[in-house]
């Protein structure tokens, strides 16, 4: 969806502001959402897909505000979404019924390893890749209504292929919650003068990962 | 400023009335608390393990795993070469608990090539290497112009590159991940791992700095 999420080559969002001794949380309530989100993810309640698509839905206003409100927003969205909880749940903030049995069970200090690294997206394939090393390529013009990775400031561009990562999960059927229709992916790179005209940072080059089907021969 | 992206900066303008900020931390507050409780009556986590996730974040995973991968690749040239070529399979030693999780990518600086992170769709960032990322790299400004103007960025941290310098930006748009291997600052000839380890910033394994340069005595 070409939602707010999409925010390559915007303008009017003002400097960067690094902060000085930064602590991991501003509040203990981020570290919560946190976990609460991690936890459900680990015991299979909703993809990571799920999850993102379930940030780009908040409306603007909401979306603008910061990254452990949209968390928080995304968790509450999605205990519904996905049948773990009722509305009238997370209005009164308590269980007013049995939970619903999850694909990996119940989070516990045993299986806080799935926490600590990520998993893998690799998939076997079912196909040969399309392109390779050095091949020009364009990033299709396409603008589905659902979740997608092709950010909008590359549709249309033409790119080289610069690494291959195999098959995985495609995040546009695994949000859509139709299974991991696996994908080639590549790593697509532009020139800067490409994406953004010829005033453009001459020694600038931006690279994506690109699934196959967002992708078509120059 | 970075008022839309960090909460604490977000009702400075409203003093005069009940919304204001220790009202809305509440609330949020309130919410958390509905959310955690509703995981835990309905058996979906125990809270011990949820406390363990946040203690984990804030103990163990940060940029020292990162910074400890560095110094190695920059003492070891076959430890550099399988870097290279694998991360996450060279990363894995140094990891929590042994292992890196799948699709790390280590990206070498050279005198002619700057590597720089970002992530315009959502926030994606090497947690495993680097810990939870910091605000500044999940906030609209970094997210937005890393990809146009990079350079005005870099100088919001101070860092300043050769004009003819390629600037290279690694958009993390699926589940690949990114690290930044810097170059080694001159003057470290035959310091520890553990003495380089201290000079690698969070941000140098970004792109967004430069690793410290050595301070006291240099050749």
């Amino acid at each position: 969806m070409n939602g707010i999420h999409d925010m390559g080559g915007m303008d009017g969002f003002g400097r960067v502001e690094p902060e000085e001794s930064e602590p991991v949380f501003h509040g203990a309530w981020e570290g919560k959402v946190m976990a609460a989100s991690r936890a459900m993810g680990a015991i299979g309640a909703w993809n990571i897909d799920q999850g993102r698509y379930g940030i780009e839905q908040l409306a603007p206003q909401r979306y603008l505000t910061s990254y452990y409100h949209r968390w928080l927003a995304r968790c509450e969205w999605a205990l519904v979404e996905y049948g773990y909880a009722d509305a009238d749940e997370i209005a009164a903030g308590r269980s007013l019924r049995p939970g619903k049995a999850a694909p990996r069970g119940r989070f516990t200090l045993a299986n806080l390893d799935r926490i600590g690294n990520r998993g893998s997206y690799a998939r076997p394939s079912s196909a040969p890749a399309r392109f390779a090393l050095g091949d020009r390529v364009r990033a299709k013009n396409i603008n589905p209504k659902g979740h997608t990775r092709l950010p909008r400031y590359v549709r249309g561009h033409l790119g080289t292929v610069e690494r291959l990562h195999g098959c995985q999960v495609f995040p546009d059927s695994a949000a859509a919650g139709e299974g991991d229709n696996p994908q080639w992916l590549y790593t697509v790179r532009f020139d800067g003068r490409d994406l953004w005209g010829a005033d453009a940072d001459p020694t600038l080059r931006v690279s994506v990962e690109a699934f196959e089907p967002y992708l078509e021969p120059a | 400023m970075a008022a839309m992206t960090d909460h604490h900066h977000h009702h400075h303008h409203h003093h005069d009335h009940d919304h204001g900020e220790a009202s809305d931390l509440s609330e949020t507050e309130l919410r958390v608390r509905a959310l955690q409780t509703i995981l835990v009556e309905k058996g979906y986590a125990d809270p011990a393990a949820l406390d363990a996730i946040v203690e984990t974040y804030e103990t163990k995973i940060g940029p020292h795993i990162g910074a400890r991968i560095v110094a190695r690749a920059w003492t070891d040239p076959a430890f550099r070469a399988a870097l290279l070529s694998d991360a996450a399979k060279a990363s894995a030693p140094f990891g929590h608990d042994g292992k890196v999780g799948d699709h790390l990518v280590a990206v070498e600086n050279t005198p002619e090539r700057h590597n720089m992170v970002v992530c315009t769709l959502c926030s994606c960032y090497p947690w495993d290497v680097l810990g939870l990322p910091p605000v500044w790299y999940k906030s609209f400004a970094y997210r937005s112009r890393a990809v146009k103007e990079p350079r005005a960025v870099l100088r919001e941290f101070g860092v300043s590159l050769p004009e003819q310098s390629e600037i290279r930006i690694w958009d993390s748009t699926a589940e690949v991940r990114y690290m930044v291997l810097p170059m080694r600052p001159a003057g470290t000839e035959g310091w520890s791992e553990e003495r380089l380890a201290a000079l690698v910033t969070r941000d140098s394994m970004i792109g967004t700095g430069l690793p410290h340069e050595p301070s006291g005595d240099r050749p």
